[in-house]
């Protein structure tokens, strides 16, 4: 039995880790992948305070290692269900279960899919989710990228370094993101803009051979040829393990306050999985700090 | 214990024509979930002597990466007899670096 057992292993879920430490409880912090969620992407921070510039994986290691420096146990392991026994939290990992007296869900968001056939398997294969870590394999070749809002259009200009042509395919007829962006991009001779179509399948045996787009209006199909599909169409939360257990809103996001309680007393959410405005590093850092304080204050009352 | 870096120089000898299953870990520096991944490797190649782990830098060996169909990584392949037997791209879990080797 742990005082509190938080899910995922994240800047919110350390974050936490570290003020329920400090407030002497026993922690256990249950992880799917690796330490330090979806910020080991990037190689560089610069919008966090006092650091100037660091990478995602030092940020990662650093806080992982004043977590267990500071006594949390971090375990991985997936967790596929949190039970409300009222006193007392049962908590089941792909491997064991665990029973705590309060529970905080800091599971964040990952890429949202196509939802094609063959998607997964194509990972990896030329379907990419992180212009920035594989555009180099792409070199002189024909890269397309799908989706409109600023992680598109950045990847599309990024992309046209280095790609010999890309192909910036979007659902709509205006994009969502930044009109500077918008406008560099179409300054670019290898971009071509593809308006008002989706990509309805993925071509190609073992790897990426093209895809085929379909345009909204007419209705007509055309396959391009092509290496590479980035596909940035947002990031979904990842709470579909938690919606017998508290309110979730209509895109997937746990439904808590600033205070980060849930409906349920005891069950505490912090993260990107939270709705709110700002999902960034710091606004995980403060949720953190938030339902670690909330949550001993629930314990000790 | 560290993975031992290798190279195009050696890949022939040290993958190809190993008598134990090789794991290849492409990766590169600038990677953050390949440095993530790293710890579990290594508690694998600790774990599992009865085959053999090495990382290949594809900044330096873009060759190799083509070869294989390398696109995005950490990408581990597992070899066997010469003959790539599974592959799995992506950062995950040790469990799951262990399950690819069975
Ligand atoms: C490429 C990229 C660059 C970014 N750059 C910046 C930046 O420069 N500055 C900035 O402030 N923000 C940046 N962000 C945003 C920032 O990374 C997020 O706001 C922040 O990581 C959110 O933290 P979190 O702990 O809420 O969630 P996450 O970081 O998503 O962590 C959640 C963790 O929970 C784990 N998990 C999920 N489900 C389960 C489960 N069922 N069981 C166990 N574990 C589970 C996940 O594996 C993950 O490790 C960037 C994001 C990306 C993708």
């Amino acid at each position: 039995m742990y005082d509190v057992i938080i899910v995922g292993a994240g800047p919110a879920g350390l974050t936490a880790a570290i003020y329920a430490r400090r407030a002497s409880k026993t922690v256990l912090v249950l992880e799917a992948k690796a330490w330090g969620g979806q910020i080991i992407n990037t190689p560089d921070i610069e919008n966090y305070p006092v650091v100037a510039h660091i990478s995602g994986a030092d940020f990662a290691n650093e806080l992982y290692n004043q977590a267990l420096a500071l006594g949390a146990e971090v375990k991985l392991e997936k967790v596929i269900g949190v039970e409300d026994l009222g006193k007392i939290k049962k908590v089941r990992s792909t491997l064991a279960e665990y029973e705590a007296g309060a529970v905080i869900l800091a599971t964040g968001s990952e890429n949202r899919k196509l939802g094609l056939d063959r998607e997964q398997e194509l990972t990896g294969r030329g379907v990419s989710y992180c212009a920035t870590c594989d555009g180099n394999f792409f070199r002189n070749k024909d890269v397309a990228v799908v989706g409109g809002g600023n992680t598109a259009l950045e990847d599309a200009l990024y992309l046209a370094d280095l790609a010999n042509k890309v192909y910036l395919i979007h659902r709509r007829d205006a994009f969502r993101g930044e009109e500077t962006t918008v406008d560099r991009l179409r300054q670019r001779e290898n971009v071509e803009i593809i308006y008002n179509a989706t990509v309805t399948a993925l071509l190609g045996e073992k790897r990426l051979s093209g895809i085929e787009v379909t345009d909204k209006i007419t209705g007509g199909k055309r396959s391009i040829e092509l290496k590479g599909l980035f596909v940035a169409v947002g990031r979904i939360p990842e709470n579909e393990s938690f919606s017998a257990l508290i309110d979730l809103d209509q895109a997937g996001y746990a439904v808590a306050g600033e205070n980060c309680r849930t409906k349920v007393p005891g069950v505490f959410v912090a993260g990107d999985n939270r709705t709110k405005e700002v999902r960034q590093l710091v606004t995980a850092a403060a949720d953190g700090a938030v339902a670690a304080t909330e949550a001993v204050k629930f314990l000790n009352a | 214990m560290a993975i031992r870096e290798i190279n195009h120089g050696d890949f022939e000898e040290v993958v190809l024509k190993s008598d134990k299953p090789v794991l290849v870990d492409f990766n590169a520096t600038w990677c953050g979930p390949c440095r993530m991944l790293k710890p579990a490797l290594e508690q694998v190649a600790q774990e599992r002597p009865d085959v053999v782990v090495v990382g290949i830098d594809i900044d330096e060996n873009s060759d190799l990466a083509e070869e294989y169909d390398v696109f995005s990584i950490p990408c581990l392949v597992l070899f066997k007899d010469g003959m790539e037997a599974d592959r799995s791209v992506g950062l995950i879990p040790k469990e799951q670096v262990l399950s690819l080797l069975d």
